[in-house]
């Protein structure tokens, strides 16, 4: 129960970004787990029609979340940054809860059928989550860098979310 | 100053009378240090802190000359964060130094100042990559706009291979090319060439290029994606000839020419190979699978065959 509340907390933390240093001072990797596996269900298709050159399987969304997030935090420790390691793999896996939100929402909006219209809805979801999740975990992020080298340590940042928005906005059932 | 001179390079000649003297000498100069010391300090007022400057400049360099190589080993997270001892404006200097190739500025030289980053060629070649796979997957969608019967899937594998590509692109060429290099410095013995890590720098920053020519890809023209390709691949390639030529130059005409020649066209290959993998034009699809076309060919081929079925 003290675990749940604990990953709870985070996930307010994430929703509501504030400077707090909760989750940087008790970090724990359930919640990024439960997100990355969440995500990567979510991002199956529902339909097996054999094809090969279909979405990300199972095996590759957790790969390019969890090594992403490894080659982020190596990234930000070799520029000079005093962030520890899972400090730093905690709050990128933390901060994918609005991007699962948004895979929440598109499976949804795509229940409705295909089209323009639905995809444009779909764009501007996955659009305002990638910029949440960009915005938060800089927030926690950008503090430990010096200050001349901030921009190189988050622009992997938004490439990381970036290749998770596209994984979620080309998602077809 | 006595102790200065004394430091100063004698030729091998007087070597036998630097031998001669030099107990002597030692002790006149280590006098006269004294006294030129106790002078500078007692008299001027100004100069004392000029003399204690130089003394202590000159006791530095002995430290400095002493623990000159500080021996930091490979295995140390510090070994690799001596790579990434870079700012923001400098990746951003070395950046533009990549698309704007000047023929009297080496980019060795001048940008990197020996010393190579690493975050350049690691997060371009990364970027590349991704937007590789995007564009690619974006071609898709428009091309299905136009005409339905393209057969739409996001086709992730397609960063798999964007990916291992460039990378082994970018750093297995200038591994060959460095060790080719040094092959011939051997046989030469002409002046310094570059480092591994230079080559790498070199060739990481000379693809940045190609990422806004691969978002240009986008517009389904098909001149005007050969016309950016073409200069895309220009600029890059110009980047490496004048950044390899004063290392190449001093060999002989046939071998400057021909390794110049295969960086050239390697660099072309690696170009056209992306153009026709992954923005493959259109036609193509609907008909003969061709090589590249086989992840599509069977997801093609049913609905064109149930359309010629139903007509």
């Amino acid at each position: 129960m003290r675990d749940l509340k604990a990953v709870g907390k985070k996930f307010m933390h994430v929703l509501y970004p504030r400077k707090s240093n909760a989750l940087l001072r008790d970090w724990d990797l359930w919640g990024p787990l439960i997100l990355c596996v969440t995500l990567a269900l979510m991002l199956q298709k529902s339909s097996v029609d054999g094809e090969k050159d279909g979405g990300p399987q199972f095996a590759e969304v957790f790969v390019v979340v969890w090594f992403g997030a490894v080659t982020i935090t190596l990234n930000s420790k070799l520029l000079g940054g005093n962030i520890s390691f899972f400090q730093s793999l905690c709050v990128l896996g933390y901060c994918i809860l609005p991007l699962t939100v948004a895979m929440l929402i598109c499976r949804l909006v795509l229940l409705a059928g295909q089209g323009p219209i639905n995809f444009m809805i779909r764009l501007f979801v996955v659009a305002v989550m990638f910029a949440w999740s960009v915005i938060a975990s800089t927030a926690f992020l950008a503090d430990s860098q010096p200050p001349n080298r901030k921009a190189l340590a988050v622009y992997p940042v938004f490439l990381f979310y970036f290749v998770i928005s596209w994984m979620i906005l080309t998602f077809t059932p | 100053m006595a102790a200065v001179d004394e430091l100063a390079f004698h030729e091998f000649e007087e070597a036998t009378n630097l031998l001669a003297e030099t107990p002597d000498a030692a002790t006149t100069s280590q006098s006269d240090a004294l006294t030129s010391r106790g002078h500078v300090a007692v008299i001027v007022g100004s100069g004392i802190g000029y003399g204690a400057e130089e003394m202590e400049e000159e006791g530095d360099k002995i430290l400095l000359l002493q623990e000159e190589k500080p021996q930091v080993r490979f295995w140390t997270f510090d070994y690799y964060q001596s790579f990434f001892d870079v700012d923001t404006s400098q990746v951003l200097d070395r950046i533009k130094g990549s698309l704007l190739p000047h023929p009297g500025r080496n980019f060795v030289r001048h940008h990197l100042r020996n010393r190579p980053d690493l975050y350049g060629p690691f997060w371009i070649c990364a970027t590349l990559a991704f937007v590789l796979a995007v564009t690619g997957n974006l071609t898709l969608v428009l091309a299905q706009r136009r005409d339905p019967s393209i057969h739409y899937s996001p086709q992730f594998h397609k960063v798999t291979i964007a990916g291992i590509t460039i990378y082994c692109y970018a750093w297995l060429v200038p591994l060959a090319l460095w060790g080719f290099l040094r092959w011939r410095q051997g046989t030469r013995e002409r002046m310094g060439l570059y480092t591994f890590l230079e080559t790498v720098c070199v060739y990481g920053y000379s693809l940045f290029v190609f990422i806004p020519t691969v978002v240009l890809w986008l517009i389904p023209v098909e001149w005007l994606q050969w016309l950016f390709g073409a200069l895309a691949l220009a600029l890059s390639a110009a980047g490496l000839v004048f950044t390899l030529w004063p290392v190449v130059g001093e060999d002989t005409r046939l071998v400057a020419a021909a390794l110049l020649a295969t960086v050239v066209l390697l660099h072309a290959l690696l170009a056209l190979g992306c153009k026709l993998y992954f923005f493959q034009p259109l036609p193509l699809e609907h008909v003969i699978p061709a090589p590249q076309a086989t992840p599509l060919s069977p997801s093609v081929l049913l609905p064109t065959s149930a359309q010629s079925v139903t007509t």
